[in-house]
């Protein structure tokens, strides 16, 4: 094979397989009910896919199923419906438009979303529990809380050894086994711990995979863009977590990015800003709105999203097979905790990676649909400038509800935003 | 001797206690704040919903309870985005603008935006500022030992505050303290759902808020006092309907809101500052205290739309809150912004329709300051249901 066909067939690879592997997911996950193979709705931040996994659920992620209806430019069909049934305009769109799809016998543009058997959340995000409450009042079903508690203060985290921790830990492994009976109960099946171990033992290949992924992008040109190729890495993340298949997937996109790295191909042509996402896509305008700061040469190398929204595996936490339910507690702590991290306490995190990944500007984008990820945004900015001379952008738009996406504004925005960074640069150039 | 921070103000009159009660709730200087900390004291600021005052008395220090404020958000606005609630920016804006000085402050998981307030003033202030995490799974057999440990971890912040330690009989003085005050909140709660033409809805609230911010000692014998005195009233029962006000868990609304709504109907029961009031019995004075706040707050408490219980659905313990208090009717209302409120409100609306109850929707925010328009509204609710 020419050097040629190699790129051809190495460089992309991950969007194409991914792309493909989700239309089997959503097909496979459309025809569950047909062969009476259960689903249980589960959350991105921290699905538990570990567990579900030996009782055969389909994990079924209902935040998927929405961010998907606003990318395919339906999402106004479904928010209408739901607030004709009583939501107000002012509540998380990603639950809107699951009530409407429910409302609709899990009607989707990507196929038919099964109802769920169970739903298994953690407290990562508020709205998960009230989400969860609205399927229990649909459906019956057991609804099930893994309380993860998060970190108290800033810099306050405990580790393993620690009394505090430890007392976390033993709290997070007793609801995991009290997981496992509930599952049990609802899947008419037994626990099978050498299940466990196996299902542990690819999630500890993804894991180590995604951390590896997220520090390529500290090479110049950046190889992958953390907003959008980082979304269908994602979808990757959490549908395949725990599979052979999903270990496979991101051991490939290591593969190809550790070649583009040693080829020199960057996710643009020309890169000339290096920036931080910090927040949620603007879904409405998925392309276009990464097009804005393509067109000006700025590349997204890193994103918050990307930790949040894979339940906190870019720290790599690995688990011990050899005692995998004190594992399981304590990875699921650390890697949840540290999600949450992503969102309330992200600003030091943020600072430290301004030098390694040659950052020059931190683009901060806070939606109305999400207070989970908005609410500290503008004091995390004013944190960062006082600590460090980098460009930033506070951008409000929402990840559903297009009626809060002003397009134009936006441009002008980033457009003013690039100038600013153009006139840094050649001002550093000056002296 | 507690320190007391009303200047002595005498408990004779009803009036005069009203009014104080009213000053002081809408005072956005927090003037009994400021008298506490005047002889030295320390104060451990606590967000809405529920926070174990317990502890922070222990130590000596005042637990005051950060409800927000009717003041323009000028520092803080800066600090947030565009949709969020009201109270959380106006209790960053009370610390930022110096009304309120604080040496600790404390947020909960209530919500998303409560939590990150937390990480928030921290970024603004060297105090300690941290989440409790109370826990959201209430139904877990090791929820109470994880909230003993919880709690005991708070405990130590608090001591580190204080300078000095607290003992378990410190926690259990603390506790007959708190379980007083309880009992005597409960007992006007009683009186406006007996009786309701003796205690307006806005009389019960500022006599009730005001325990937020003053020592609980001083709080007990206001109420002790006044309590015999509402009760002597000679007020005759008016025709108005009896109802229920749900969606005052955490923002709260203008007091001339609740006065509007006094104008046309009896509130029997609500929500209003419920963490004052979330437990229900007597937290126990024997054996280890910090379990026996741990297993009260899980185990005799109220509800509201931020605890989440299966063994507590929101719709069928507001059914239980209008038939325990014999009202007719809901006013089923959220702070804007408010998630958790507003989804409740939905869940609440299908099951009063299912029961065909009669209910009133609506919005607030602790700073509108027009009520006509409500007023009229509900005006006309309660007529279609008088005259229909």
């Amino acid at each position: 094979m020419s050097d040629g066909q190699t790129t051809d067939s190495i460089v992309g690879r991950g969007n194409r397989d991914g792309a493909q592997l989700f239309r089997d997911w959503f097909e496979n996950m459309t025809h569950a009910p047909e062969r009476s193979e259960k689903s249980a709705y589960v959350f991105v931040m921290g699905s538990i896919a570990e567990i579900l996994r030996v009782f055969d659920f389909h994990t079924v992620f209902p935040e998927i199923n929405s961010l998907q209806t606003a990318v395919r430019r339906v999402a106004h069909e479904y928010l209408n419906i739901a607030e004709d049934y009583g939501y107000s305009p002012d509540i998380c769109g990603y639950v809107k438009a699951d009530v409407a799809m429910q409302l609709q016998g899990g009607k989707h543009p990507m196929g038919r979303i099964p109802k769920p058997d169970i739903a298994v959340y953690t407290n990562a995000c508020n709205t998960y529990i009230k989400w969860a409450e609205i399927w229990e009042r649909m459906y019956h079903i057991p609804i099930f809380t893994l309380d993860v508690p998060g970190t108290r203060q800033h810099l306050g985290q405990t580790w393993p050894g620690h009394p505090d921790f430890e007392e976390d830990k033993k709290y997070v492994a007793a609801q995991l086994k009290e997981l496992i009976a509930t599952c049990e109960e609802v899947s008419g099946k037994k626990f099978d711990i050498d299940k466990l171990r196996e299902i542990m033992t690819h999630a500890n290949a993804m894991s180590r995979a995604w951390k590896r992924l997220l520090a390529l992008n500290t090479n110049t040109p950046s190889v992958f863009n953390a907003v959008t190729d980082g979304t269908v890495y994602l979808g990757m993340a959490n549908g395949f977590r725990g599979t052979a298949a999903g270990a496979k997937y991101f051991n490939e996109a290591v593969e190809e990015m550790e070649y583009k790295v040693a080829h020199k191909i960057g996710t643009l042509h020309d890169e000339k800003y290096r920036l931080i996402f910090v927040g949620v896509p603007c879904y409405p305008i998925f392309r276009r709105f990464n097009e804005m700061f393509a067109e000006w040469g700025g590349a997204f190398v890193s994103s918050t999203y990307l930790w949040f929204a894979s339940g906190g595996t870019n720290l790599g936490v690995e688990y011990d097979v050899n005692r995998p339910l004190d594992s399981l507690a304590e990875g699921v702590l650390i890697s949840v905790r540290h999600a949450m991290d992503s969102m309330f306490f992200q600003h030091q995190t943020l600072i430290d990676m301004v030098k390694p990944f040659r950052v020059d500007g931190v683009v901060y984008h806070p939606i109305k649909s999400c207070r989970t990820v908005s609410t500290g945004l503008a004091d995390n900015r004013r944190s960062l400038l006082e600590a460090c001379d980098v460009g930033s952008l506070f951008i409000e738009s929402d990840m559903m509800d297009k009626r809060v996406v002003s397009e134009a504004q936006l441009k002008n925005r980033i457009d003013a935003f690039f100038e600013g960074l153009a006139t840094r640069k050649q001002m550093a150039g000056g002296r | 001797m507690t320190t007391r921070v009303l200047n002595g103000v005498p408990y004779q009159s009803l009036a005069d206690v009203l009014m104080l009660c009213r000053e002081l709730v809408e005072d956005p200087d927090f003037p009994t704040v400021k008298r506490w900390r005047e002889t030295g004291g320390k104060v451990v600021g606590h967000f809405q919903v529920y926070f174990p005052e317990e502890i922070a008395h222990a130590a000596g220090l005042l637990p005051l309870k950060m409800r927000g404020a009717q003041i323009e958000a000028r520092r803080a606005e800066a600090r947030f985005g565009s949709y969020l609630c009201s109270i959380l920016k106006t209790s960053l804006e009370l610390a930022l603008s110096d009304r309120v000085k604080l040496d600790m402050f404390v947020s909960h998981p209530i919500c998303d935006a409560a939590r990150n307030l937390a990480a928030v003033w921290g970024r603004n202030f060297s105090y300690p500022c941290q989440i409790l995490y109370l826990p959201q799974n209430a139904n877990s057999k090791y929820s109470a030992q994880y909230l003993r440990h919880e709690y005991d971890r708070l405990k130590r912040e608090i001591e580190a505050v204080a300078g000095r330690t607290v003992t378990d009989d410190d926690l259990r003085d603390s506790i007959k303290v708190f379980n007083e005050n309880r009992r005597l909140i409960h007992k006007l709660y009683a009186i406006k759902r007996e009786t309701p033409w003796l205690l307006s809805t806005d009389e019960a609230y500022v006599l009730m808020s005001v325990g937020g911010m003053i020592p609980r000692e001083e709080h007990n014998d206001l109420l002790q006092a006044v309590i015999p005195q509402i009760e002597a009233r000679t007020a005759k029962p008016q025709d108005r309907i009896r109802v229920v006000f749900e969606g005052g868990f955490c923002e709260q609304p203008p007091l001339d809101l609740l006065r509007a709504i006094s104008l046309s109907c009896y509130v029997v029961d609500d929500d209003l500052l419920i963490g004052l009031r979330y437990i229900l019995e007597d937290v126990p004075t024997e054996g280890d205290p910090l379990f026996n706040l741990a297993e009260a707050y899980l185990e005799k408490s109220s509800y509201s739309p931020v605890q989440h219980d299966l063994r507590k659905p929101k719709e069928e313990m507001l059914l239980k809150r209008l038939k325990e208090s014999r009202a007719s009717a809901a006013i089923i209302t959220a702070a804007k912004m408010c998630e958790p409120g507003l989804d409740e409100q939905v869940a609440y609306t299908k099951m009063l329709d299912e029961q065909n109850i009669p209910y009133f929707v609506s919005e607030f925010e602790e700073s509108m300051t027009s009520f006509d328009h409500l007023q009229i509204q509900l005006e006309t609710f309660v007529e279609n249901l008088l005259f229909a």
